[in-house]
């Protein structure tokens, strides 16, 4: 790891203070990307700004079917949170299996939100919940945040405080994970709620999280697994990598649709 | 079978330090003065060194010293060799290229070592390794063997044209091919056996300490056999005398045959200890493991099996390609030949075999023993074959096996292996009736209507251990003898140390080798040392690989003892006034058989070294050493039945029941070989349906370098095993033991193969079946595109 220094941030405007300072500056916002990244020494910020201990990121709040989450809600406390497992269960089950217990206990939804990685499980939800993303300055649609691998709306020193939806009526997140990193080789989130269904894909696509709008149209009418058999997955536009080509994961797409379906019941 | 006597399930003494974090390994070694080194590697796969600036790094901040392969030239050292000598079948000598520790002129594969820095820090040390400046032409780059053997391939050495480095034979052609023209049945494949890379949980590391006032040299490392590191650093690298060398490999955190050979970088910091004047440590992080350590397997081969009308193998044609990266690595020339075409007779009464091996040089990391070494690739050449047979001969293939099991011993193989014992129908009855073989109908009806696909494999696996007698090794070509010394001192008061030659790196030796000591004399384990890895104080070793350990180092062990057994009688009779015969030893006592007279075990120690009252002649002490060379290899064999179940939609599988029923002769510590057969199994898991290194064929860049992209199993990847062992003990070692630590990892990956082919209908599925590679399988054929890679 190259030198860098570190600053604890009480607040958000400390936060934003700290990073318009800095020469190359990075927010932390639990970590598990960026320091890996920096022992690799492939990122070399000049300056890291924690944001894991502003108070003003903390809390999930429910407040009938609307849920809100503060950005430093590590995924730990997503899982394990009473009020999302009443309304919105499938989140709580996406985040209880994101990584393993110590990246669960230190990675944040704003930190994975933020770092929009193609195969993050955190950008179908948002995607498929039509969640609304909270920064500092701005709300902003999750169909607009999200902008391409590893790219989002936020402009430079923009920092995510909490993310918004409304719990759907019914939903699941099904994955099926890369043998080697077990991140999502292919996840599909599938929400269903007054606005119709959403599928949002993960893993998959080259361009990171899309819908698949076909799919979406099929369960509008029927919302059973029989109802994508007839949809074919385009490979067009999927990855394609040693682990899996784009054939591969256009028949995946299909099949964990059918299961988060099946699942969300 | 006492509470820890010879076939006890004692928990093993070194578990406690290593549980608690208080084992010590290289990296945890401090010596005063000590400064940190890192190296400076190649970027590309195949290149010209064109100049080498070091100046701005030796300006960074804590830089002590950057050396390079030039100053290693000035110092005479040498370059690093392979130790087992080939013969192509033109008579003419493998061609060695030169491997420097430090390339100075040219790089052949991403990672090779260009330039090393000393600093005061570990980080600062790798800041001014990227201050380096090399500059480099780069050059067309081959990292798969078979394209490097193609005419206009990109030369990886001057001295091996085609880049072969021999073309080497074994077995009789004619007689394979008479027996080839009257086949009534003749199966063919083509088989590859993966790359992989070892993985050893503790990534190499060394420590050299150079004392100028003495002119002595002391290197800590990671190594399985320091005698050996010590013996090649002194005769061909001329790093130090070898009476001016003390190689201590100290707590190692796995091997896996990767800890065998002297690598640059041990080499380089012995060296630079003594050129910069401060002890210099090295450690691996885990991107240079995947880059440097030495990588197993990777073959590409082409076999034929003809069988007459009644079923019965008549002949068996084989053609290898292997890879050996991109130097002769210390042991690669014996893998692909001597520890693996010997074996590809299998369990079966063959007739006639001739198998040719080219080995071939490719802008890869060099490639040499990994886990099984040279016969998991056989094993599972011939048991895919063996499977894939009994389907094209619509036989079963339990009943194809038991047609061609041999059955008589010993049993000379025409690939020169002669196998001294064996009950391969024991095997693999047991594990049939472990895996209720009967029931696996029903099972898969039951699956089928669950929607899953269920299929059943198995795999009857030979293999040798304990290479040996030295003389027979030595006509083979190897440079070294395979023979183990032991050294048992009773202390005074009776206690006891064992030092051996052999090296414990996760095996358990300091509990097996107890255990042994302990039963023989009576004595509390606890009372029992064993000392190792040091030469220093060991007096001589050849090391751990190669399931030697219990076949060939515990025998040394009881030479020793015997001879301490022989003269604490002549004492005890001595002073009982006994004839000697007449002496037993047990329970801790030494008594006279058939009175009641008995002295303590300690209180005959004693006398030995107080001396007082020894039979006329005798020398004071009870030491003794002992050297043994066995007289055959050991031949450990079983039978592993693997039942899968796949799910079509995403071609996962999942291993339902693994039943491994294995013949290791006799056991000293039952749990320590369940420990090593569910290791095994897991890396032969591993490599069926997880790992697999990969190279990008242009760039020659390691695509897999990492965790993110290598598949190592987890737990979760591999079910609870069931192992259950038979008997029939080894006859060519006085302990009647066979070696336990590289079957698992052997017989396993035919099984698992041959289940998934079995259950989707589709033989054709390479290693590792991955869900991507079986869901292929599973499509109509023409259907989906050729996988693309990056």
């Amino acid at each position: 790891m190259y030198e860098t220094h570190y600053h604890r941030a009480s607040s958000v405007e400390e936060a934003a203070r700290l990073m318009r300072s800095a020469a190359d500056g990075k927010y932390l916002a639990g970590g598990q990307t960026l320091i890996p990244t920096m022992k690799q020494r492939l990122a070399s910020p000049s300056d890291v700004v924690d944001l894991r201990h502003v108070a003003a990121l903390k809390g999930i709040a429910v407040s009938g079917r609307h849920v809100r989450i503060g950005a430093a809600a590590t995924h730990y406390e997503v899982a394990g949170n009473a009020e999302i497992g009443r309304v919105c269960p499938a989140l709580c089950d996406l985040a209880s299996h994101i990584g393993d217990p110590a990246v669960r206990h230190m990675g944040t939804i704003g930190g994975s939100i933020a770092n929009n990685d193609p195969a993050a499980d955190y950008p179908a939800a948002m995607l498929a919940l039509g969640a609304t993303i909270v920064t500092d300055r701005r709300s902003v649609k999750a169909e607009d945040f999200f902008t391409g691998l590893f790219e989002t709306a936020l402009d430079d020193g923009e920092i995510i405080t909490a993310v918004e939806f409304d719990a759907p009526e019914k939903a699941a997140y099904q994955k099926f994970r890369n043998p080697a990193s077990r991140y999502a080789m292919t996840g599909v989130f599938v929400a269903k709620g007054g606005d119709g269904v959403r599928v949002a894909v993960t893993g998959a696509g080259e361009d990171g999280v899309f819908r698949a709008r076909d799919m979406e149209a099929a369960l509008a009418a029927d919302f059973s697994p029989a109802a994508l058999a007839g949809i074919t997955v385009s490979a067009d536009g999927l990855m394609s990598d040693i682990h899996a080509s784009a054939e591969y994961r256009a028949n995946l797409v299909k099949v964990m649709a059918k299961r988060a379906v099946a699942a969300a019941g | 079978m006492g509470v820890e006597g010879i076939g006890a399930r004692v928990a093993r003494k070194e578990d406690k330090r290593f549980i608690t974090g208080k084992g010590r390994y290289t990296d945890d070694m401090v010596v005063p003065g000590m400064k940190h080194a890192a190296f400076v590697r190649s970027p590309h796969a195949h290149a010209e060194i064109t100049g080498i600036d070091t100046k701005k790094a030796e300006a960074m901040p804590g830089v002590i010293a950057v050396l390079t392969g030039a100053q290693m030239r000035e110092d005479a050292i040498g370059s690093l060799i392979c130790g087992w000598m080939i013969h192509s079948k033109d008579g003419s000598p493998m061609k060695m290229g030169e491997w420097r520790p430090l390339a100075d002129r040219k790089v052949r594969y991403v990672g090779d070592a260009v330039a090393v820095v000393v600093a005061e820090t570990r980080a600062e040390a790798r800041d001014a390794a990227e201050a380096v400046e090399i500059g480099y032409r780069e050059l067309p780059a081959v990292t798969d063997a078979v394209k490097a053997l193609e005419p206009g391939a990109p030369q990886v050495h001057e001295n091996a044209p085609g880049n072969m480095v021999f073309d080497w034979e074994i077995g009789d052609e004619a007689a394979v091919g008479a027996a080839f023209a009257k086949a009534t049945h003749v199966t063919k494949m083509d088989i590859v056996n993966n790359r992989l890379v070892p993985n050893a949980m503790e990534p190499r590391a060394a420590l050299g300490v150079y004392d100028a006032a003495e002119d002595h040299y002391t290197v800590w490392t990671t190594s399985q056999n320091p005698h050996v590191a010590r013996l090649v650093m002194s005769a061909f690298y001329n790093v130090a005398p070898e009476n001016k060398l003390r190689v201590i490999a100290p707590d190692v955190g796995g091997g896996f045959g990767s800890k065998i050979y002297i690598y640059p970088e041990e080499i380089v910091c012995l060296w630079a200890s003594r050129r910069a004047g401060v002890p210099v440590k090295w450690v691996a992080d885990r991107t240079e493991s995947f880059l440097s350590d030495a990588h197993g397997r990777d073959h590409q081969t082409h076999a034929e099996m003809a069988f007459d009308s009644n079923n019965r193998i008549t002949g068996f044609r084989i053609r290898t390609v292997a890879n050996l990266g991109a130097y002769m690595s210390l042991f690669s020339s014996c893998v692909p030949t001597y520890l693996y075409a010997t074996l590809l007779s299998g369990q079966y009464d063959i007739p006639a075999i001739h198998c040719n091996v080219k080995t071939v040089y490719t802008n890869t990391a060099p490639v040499d023993a990994y886990r099984g070494a040279g016969r998991p690739e056989a094993t599972f050449l011939v048991e895919r074959m063996m499977e894939t047979a009994a389907r094209e001969l619509e036989v079963s293939p339990v009943e194809l096996r038991r047609t061609n099991f041999i059955r008589s011993f010993p049993h000379q193989t025409p690939v020169i292996l002669n196998y001294d014992a064996g009950d391969y129908d024991a095997s693999l009855s047991a594990a049939m009736e472990a895996i209720d073989y009967d029931g696996f109908a029903a099972r898969r009806a039951a699956a089928r209507a669950r929607g899953k696909l269920r299929g059943i494999g198995m795999s009857c696996y030979i293999e040798a251990c304990g290479l040996a007698p030295s003389s027979a090794v030595g006509s083979l070509g190897a440079g070294v003898g395979l023979w183990e010394s032991a050294e048992v001192r009773v202390n005074m008061v009776g206690t006891v140390e064992v030092l051996t030659g052999s090296h414990s790196h996760g095996q358990g030796h300091e509990t097996t080798f107890a255990q042994l000591v302990g039963a023989r004399f009576g004595l509390p384990i606890e009372s029992v040392s064993v000392v190792h890895g040091d030469t220093d104080k060991v007096q001589m070793g050849m090391g751990t690989y190669g399931s030697r350990s219990g076949a060939v180092g515990m025998s040394a062990i009881v030479k020793a003892l015997e001879k301490v057994e022989a003269k604490t009688k002549k004492i005890a009779a001595h002073l009982m006034e006994a004839d000697e015969a007449d002496i037993v030893i047990e329970n801790g006592e030494v008594r006279v058989a058939g009175t009641d007279r008995k002295l303590g075990w300690a209180q005959v120690a004693l006398a030995a070294y107080t001396a007082h009252n020894l039979p006329a002649g005798m020398e004071p002490g009870l030491k003794e050493t002992a050297f043994y060379d066995p007289s055959n290899f050991t031949f450990p064999a079983g039978c592993h039945i693997c039942e899968v179940e796949v799910d079509a939609d995403t071609g996962v599988t999942e291993i339902v029941q693994f039943v491994a029923s294995d013949d290791f002769g006799n056991i000293i510590n039952p749990m320590i070989v369940e420990g090593q057969v569910h290791g095994g199994i897991a890396q032969g898991i591993g490599q069926a349906l997880l790992e697999g290194a990969r190279y990008d064929t242009e760039s020659g860049q390691l695509v897999t370098a990492s965790y993110m992209d290598y598949t190592m199993p987890r737990a979760d990847d591999v079910p609870s095993f069931k192992v259950a062992t038979t008997v029939t003990a080894c006859p060519s070692n006085p302990l009647g033991i066979k070696g336990c630590g590289e079957a698992g990892a052997i017989g396993s990956p035919p099984a698992v193969i041959n289940a998934i082919t079995d259950a989707i209908g589709n033989n054709d599925l390479t290693m590792p079946a991955t869900p991507q590679a079986v869901w292929r399988a599973l499509q109509p054929r023409g259907s989906t595109k050729e996988v693309r890679h990056v």
